[in-house]
């Protein structure tokens, strides 16, 4: 009996290996492809407009292999980038305990929805200036900045996680005489994981926005910078390589933390 | 022991709900005997469901008590196991992990844990799919999961929650034999709760008919047919077919009524 499921499983793993290679090409050639219209058509029309105000990827490519080549690109990333690792482990430092505590107390819960409700919907631009008045200009106010623009994002999707726990699994946790500690280990976690790991996605491009604009306002460093420094001399070329390189790392962040959520919740992908 | 064969017993029970607006069941006597099957029919509604969450400790009756060998049952006992209508399996474990989460739980040696299963996994066919998630297995597959996941804590009771109910009637039909085998082996008390008539006859020694909500026992039936059976032999009897009539009568009358 074992043996023939086993070989029928083997033919519904070729066929699905098969068919996983197939959407991966495709996927690919989409991406490819309308990376390369996309390419052409800025081309086209950023060859016609005042070299001054705007530029074509030909000579956005040039001056970021410039500004790469002379180091300029990566001393400001560097900033940028430490900023951000702080910014957004701090915010999940703080926002899976709030989460979890505002799911799980009442009281708790009474206490903080108001501020969580008010700082999610507040842009944050509104408190950079303030921020950089109480904080000064260094890093501190930077990643300050950053998690405020993300923690709101990691404590209401790890307060959802906690709350949307089947109760009918806490029974079964309860007739097999759980313990309160095995119980977050066994069900509480485990089943509010996809929706931290969303919380996290959502918080690393909130992280990136908040990241450049304390960089605006504050700093005399950072990615963030090089944009106004580079706008205010008119050097739209040089300006765009930072756009482009903070866009970059948006997808390239989103993809990890999609990959990291597929990895922790292989249970949670059936839909495929 | 308590002294006689009596395991469980419910006495004057009654469970509302909402504040008393919702009669689950009510002035509930019922005796379980040790080491035979009790089956529990009735309509849907009429408080099944609520009455085996209060013989596990789950929930406490509004009046009356419940007794596990002559105790009030307060909490889960580790005497008793339960299996789900909904299986009640963890979407994140495995087979594996699932089937012995009662034993780690119970603080088992990580070590025992495959000896400890391995039989029920091989009684039940669920060699080979011990890796596999939930998701990847069949309800049949699903409810084998969580029969051996009782089992494996060697309980003195097992207490059923329409366990095949959402299965198809030709794997329930398996598991009633795999069931019926196991049984076999270990002699347990069991309450079984079931809307299918067929599947009380086949599995019990005794049936309590409940009416519809609020809940009263209507009739105790002895099956009077050999405990050690096979499901064949037991459709085959000429017993069956009264049987079926009797219980079928019975509810027929209350549908009626409630109509
Ligand atoms: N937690 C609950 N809160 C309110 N009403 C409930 C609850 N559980 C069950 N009931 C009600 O009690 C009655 C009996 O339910 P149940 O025990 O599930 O019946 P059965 O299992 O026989 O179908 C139903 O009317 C149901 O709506
Ligand atoms: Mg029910």
């Amino acid at each position: 009996m074992s043996a023939t499921a086993a070989t029928g499983l083997d033919a519904g793993r070729q066929a699905a290996e098969a068919q996983r290679r197939k959407e991966q090409i495709r996927m690919w050639s989409a991406r490819l492809i309308s990376l390369a219209v996309l390419l052409i058509v800025w081309q086209i029309f950023g060859s016609r407009v005042n070299k001054a105000v705007f530029a074509p990827p030909s000579r956005v490519i040039e001056a970021g292999l410039a500004m790469a080549q002379s180091g300029e690109l990566w001393s400001y990333l560097r900033g940028s980038l430490l900023t951000l690792i702080y910014g957004l482990a701090l915010s999940i430092a703080i926002g899976l305990p709030t989460g979890i505590l505002m799911a799980r107390s009442k009281l708790a819960g009474y206490a903080l929805e108001w501020y969580v409700a008010a700082f999610n919907s507040t842009p944050m631009v509104a408190l950079v200036p303030l921020i950089t008045l109480v904080f000064g200009f260094d890093v501190t106010a930077k990643v300050i900045v950053v998690i405020i623009s993300a923690v709101f994002a990691i404590i209401i999707n790890t307060e959802q996680g906690v709350r949307n726990v089947d109760q009918r699994l806490l029974e079964v946790a309860r007739s097999f005489r759980t313990t309160e500690r095995a119980l977050w280990g066994d069900v509480i976690v485990p089943s509010a994981l996809p929706y931290i790991a969303a919380g996290m996605r959502l918080a690393v491009g909130r992280a990136l926005v908040g990241m450049v604009v304390a960089e605006f306002f504050t700093a005399v460093s950072g990615v963030g910078y090089l944009i106004v420094r580079y706008s205010n001399s008119f050097e739209p070329d040089h300006m765009l390589v930072p756009i482009v390189v903070v866009m970059a790392l948006g997808i390239a962040l989103t993809a990890v933390t999609g990959g990291i959520e597929r990895r922790i919740a292989p249970w949670n992908k059936h839909e495929e | 022991m308590s002294g006689n064969d009596e395991k469980m017993r419910i006495e004057r029970a009654t469970r509302t709900f909402s504040a008393g607006s919702v009669v689950a069941f009510q002035d509930l006597d019922l005796c379980v005997p040790a080491n035979q099957t009790l089956c529990i029919v009735g309509p849907s509604g009429c408080g099944k469901t609520t009455l085996l969450r209060c013989m596990a400790g789950l929930l406490t009756p509004t009046a009356g008590r419940i007794l596990l060998d002559g105790r009030v049952v307060t909490a889960p006992s580790p005497a008793v196991a339960m299996v789900f209508q909904h299986f009640g399996l963890f979407p994140w474990k495995t087979v594996h992990e699932n089937a012995c989460y009662g034993l780690k739980l119970k603080g088992i040696p990580r070590s025992e844990w495959k000896a400890r299963i391995a039989p029920y996994i091989e009684l039940v066919g669920l060699t080979g799919f011990e890796h596999m998630y939930p998701y990847q297995l069949s309800g049949g597959m699903q409810q084998r999961t969580g029969l051996v996941r009782a089992l494996a804590l060697h309980p003195e009771v097992l207490l059923m929650d329409e366990p095949f109910g959402a299965l198809d009637a030709q794997t329930r039909e398996l598991l009633q034999e795999e069931l019926l085998r196991i049984l076999e082996r270990e002699r347990k008390t069991m309450v079984f709760i079931t809307h299918s008539i067929d599947e009380a006859i086949v599995l019990g020694d005794h049936i309590a008919v409940i009416s519809a909500r609020p809940g009263r026992v209507q009739e105790i039936i002895d099956v009077g047919l050999p405990s050690s059976r096979t499901a064949d032999d037991v459709r085959l009897s000429p017993r069956y077919t009264e049987l079926r009539q009797h219980i079928w009568g019975g509810l027929r009358q209350q549908a009626v009524a409630a109509a």
